[in-house]
């Protein structure tokens, strides 16, 4: 019980809501974070913190591409895909755009009944999540395979402005990471869910403390960090 | 008519009742709001695809995809990632930092429009 306490800040009190309970909560020594736990709060401060490495990586992108005075290579063509007879253009990352969406709609999902308590469904779709973020991974590695034997190279191309290698494989290669760890995460919390772990309270093998159903939103949170980053990825690298 | 049947199966689901009690106060919202919102992450997705596939170009190309951008980001982080539920104290304390970025951002537009002026001048236009 003592942990539960410690791990929810308490609600007795009734605070203000809005602007004047930001104020509110922000002031005097307290708590800032009201009806947050601690996990909640850090998985959002990490957040915070990727946010700012992805957003450099973006910047030094930004940089590359306005300094170069080598055109720089049309990523419609780049990335179009010979199918049917034709080449569509971009179509692989639409198709993977898809994909990591669709995998945030069933994360989502999962996070909603995990709150109902229905763990069936909550593995289940956590499970189909971890697979759609495979897929995507998997048409990553393809996608990788196609631009090397291509001759893409971090220190050149055939098209034109060398740094669009290494800003590809920087960018692509730092997302697909956080995608893969969280597919691995994905599979571990959706193993505890599905052996009721949150609801026996046992205790975890890494933490040695008892989980609860808020680590699913708490996993959630990152996995849709993930999409998050890849909204911005494909606006700024692929489409710009 | 599903939410009770999943409320049904939560009842019978909880071993520890004084646990149970304390994620009471969870996000609940009914599955129809993700499912609205996912359907909407999808049109805006072909909506920014669309842009590509149809060629726009210059101040239009850029506009319609930072809209896009923006309004995919919102819906991510207000109903998947709940912030939309959360006190503004949380809210503010983590969307209010990145844009910070948008300040580095100026600055690293300058830098590299210098830069390539700096290029041009002593290189000559193509290295």
């Amino acid at each position: 019980m003592a942990e539960t306490t410690l791990g929810h800040a308490d609600q007795t009190a009734p605070r203000p809501p809005g602007l004047r309970g930001f104020v509110a909560d922000w002031s005097s020594d307290q708590r800032a974070f009201k009806g947050v736990s601690w996990g909640k709060a850090m998985m959002w401060i990490f957040l915070l913190s990727d946010t700012f490495i992805f957003g450099c990586f973006l910047l030094s992108y930004m940089t590359a591409r306005m300094s170069t005075v080598v055109p720089w290579p049309n990523p419609s063509e780049v990335f179009a895909l010979h199918l049917f007879g034709q080449d569509i253009p971009l179509i692989l990352i639409a198709i993977m755009t898809f994909v990591l969406i669709s995998s945030s709609g069933t994360m989502a999902m999962a996070v909603n009944f995990g709150y109902r308590r229905d763990r069936r469904k909550t593995a289940i779709l956590m499970l189909l999540t971890a697979a759609l973020g495979a897929t995507f991974v998997g048409m990553q590695a393809f996608e990788w395979t196609k631009l090397i034997t291509e001759g893409v190279r971090p220190w050149e191309n055939p098209w034109g402005a060398a740094q669009f290698g290494s800003t590809f494989f920087m960018i692509t290669g730092f997302h697909g990471t956080h995608v893969t760890i969280g597919v691995i995460f994905l599979l571990i919390v959706a193993r505890k869910v599905w052996r009721g772990d949150y609801e026996t309270g046992a205790r975890g093998f890494f933490t040695s403390r008892r989980g609860q159903y808020e680590s699913v939103e708490i996993m959630g949170l990152y996995w849709h960090f993930v999409d998050l980053v890849w909204v911005f990825i494909f606006a700024f690298f692929y489409l710009w | 008519m599903a939410q009770v049947e999943a409320r049904d199966h939560g009842l019978h689901g909880h071993a520890a009742p004084a646990q149970a009690g304390a994620h009471a106060q969870g996000q609940q919202h009914p599955i129809k709001l993700y499912l609205v919102v996912w359907g909407w992450l999808f049109i805006l997705s072909a909506c920014s695809y669309a842009v590509d596939y149809f060629a726009l170009q210059g101040m239009l190309r850029w506009s319609l995809i930072l809209i896009f951008m923006m309004l995919k980001a919102g819906l991510i982080v207000a109903v998947f990632m709940h912030m939309a539920w959360e006190r503004l104290a949380l809210a503010y304390a983590i969307i209010v930092p990145p844009l910070v970025i948008l300040v580095f951002v100026a600055i690293m537009v300058v830098e590299s429009r210098y830069t390539e002026i700096t290029r041009v001048l002593s290189f000559g236009a193509g290295q």
